[in-house]
């Protein structure tokens, strides 16, 4: 009994090991079009613009109230549909069914770009207006004041947020699975199945989320201490 | 869009079943997850060394993997594994046993009391020293400290890290429908493979979510107001009713 389900997962190395690559390029796209649906989100929720406001604040609302797994799956299923009547209406016959990698990779952006928004929203709001004003004073143009000011000053405000939201990124692709896209968990699923070793199957799954976020955590801490270079040293919140 | 089937009584009933399924998971999971912090949080802090380290391994490992996997993990794994114990299936616990319903809640008082129980933690640091020992010094045994003094001033501190822990608890339900519990989730599956209608009770079920995290939301606030001597915080600065607040420092 211990010696095959050992051969067993000797034999799932290969393709466990291709689903968490698969995993992890799906979480590094996923996070980097989050992160910029974020700063739209965040910029348009502190627009003078009302109607603006006020569909950044509806977006952010509406994903942050409906658990993940819901949002993925009626996504993934509104997506090839939409899709679909759209190559319809444009006079083409037959069905759109996408790729599930972008598939994942959208709806968890989505999702995540919610999420980032409110995080950089905070962290924007925490900038002291006084850095804002001098660089208005120096004369800087709206978008250099953006990435000259902005962002540097909001970093070592939101990095604390964004690292969580990567963490809960990583542990959300899991979610992927239920939707039929071989990434690393429906990978362990169909080995578990295969050689019924539930138990060590999903243990090393555990093994292998916890050796990506345990890495990501340090990798976090690293990158915060060196955007908050030359500020003074902070106590543990 | 076709509601047509809402008028079915055998979906209603499935619709009923899961929403009640849902609501007991999140009440079970939420006390006795609750419990399982406090217990995890005074094991970080004042356990033995070996039980402070096993405890924090168990935190680290219940937060650094997906809830989805520790789900399988669990009803699968381990589950399968007591199937195997000869005898079991004779037992009077093999009913409780083989429920999904034990593995769901089993898997989220777990997961609640590693997360909650790291802030819980972080909160009973943060209280002033001096106050346990004005307790102390009022001759009270150190267990009455604890109860009247540490641990509620602690929870007062991290209120609403507590309230959003379990509004992410009532947002992880849905999970439950991969294990085959009758959950909102698992109700839409078996409408949208019955009438193939794929959209509408997915958007259904969406919409009894949204409504649910509001209600929580408002229950959540009020049970923040009403707390005793709760600290204004930053991003709620909607006013007490009533009385005046004892401004505290934190």
């Amino acid at each position: 009994m211990n010696t095959v389900s050992q051969e067993g997962l000797l034999d799932w190395a290969g393709p466990i090991l291709q689903g968490a690559l698969t995993t992890l390029e799906i979480a590094v796209l996923a996070y980097a079009i989050g992160l910029v649906l974020g700063l739209i989100g965040a910029s348009a929720r502190l627009s003078p613009w009302a109607p603006l406001r006020g569909l950044a604040t509806a977006y952010s609302t509406a994903v942050r109230a409906v658990p993940e797994l819901l949002l993925i799956i009626l996504l993934y299923y509104a997506g090839s549909q939409a899709l679909t009547a759209l190559i319809h209406a444009m006079g083409l016959p037959g069905q759109v069914a996408i790729n599930g990698f972008v598939t994942a990779v959208g709806v968890l952006a989505f999702v995540q770009g919610a999420y980032m928004t409110e995080v950089l929203r905070g962290a924007i709001l925490a900038i002291p207006k006084g850095q804002l004003e001098a660089a208005d004073a120096f004369g800087f143009s709206t978008w250099s004041r953006f990435h000259r000011i902005v962002i540097p000053a909001m970093l070592p405000n939101a990095l604390p947020g964004m690292s969580n939201l990567w963490l809960i990124l990583i542990k959300d692709t899991a979610l992927i699975s239920v939707i039929g896209f071989s990434e690393l968990f429906f990978t362990i699923q169909q080995a578990a199945a295969s050689t019924r070793a539930h138990f060590l199957f999903y243990a090393a799954a555990g093994a292998i989320y916890l050796l990506m976020t345990l890495t990501s955590t340090a990798l976090f801490a690293r990158l915060e201490r060196y955007v908050r270079r030359g500020q003074p040293a902070q106590e543990e919140a | 869009m076709d509601f047509s089937w809402l008028a079915d009584p055998f979906y209603q009933e499935y619709l009923l079943e899961g929403f009640v399924n849902t609501l007991w998971l999140v009440a079970v999971s939420a006390v006795g997850g609750l419990i399982l912090a406090v217990a995890v949080a005074m094991a970080r802090l004042k356990g033995p060394r070996p039980l402070a380290w096993f405890v924090h391994g168990f935190t680290t490992v219940m937060r650094g993997t997906p809830l989805l996997v520790q789900l399988f993990f669990f009803y699968y794994g381990v589950g399968r594994l007591l199937e195997g114990i000869p005898g079991i299936q004779d037992s009077l616990i093999w009913p409780i046993l083989r429920d999904p319903f034990f593995y769901g809640a089993l898997t989220f008082i777990l997961s609640v009391g590693a997360y909650s129980g790291e802030v819980l933690r972080g909160a009973l640091l943060s209280v002033p020293p001096g106050e346990r020992e004005a307790g102390r010094a009022f001759g009270m045994s150190p267990f009455q400290v604890f109860i009247r003094l540490w641990l509620p001033r602690a929870v007062q501190l991290c209120l609403p890290t507590l309230t959003g822990e379990m509004i992410l608890l009532l947002k992880s339900v849905p999970l439950v429908s991969t294990i085959a519990l009758m959950d909102l989730l698992q109700a839409a599956n078996i409408i949208r493979d019955e009438t193939f209608l794929v959209y509408e009770p997915l958007m259904l079920i969406a919409g009894i979510y949204l409504a649910m995290t509001m209600v929580l939301t408002l229950v959540l606030r009020q049970v923040e107001r009403h707390f005793p001597g709760m600290q204004p915080t930053r991003h709620r600065w909607l006013p007490l009713r009533g009385k005046e607040r004892i401004p505290c420092k934190s």
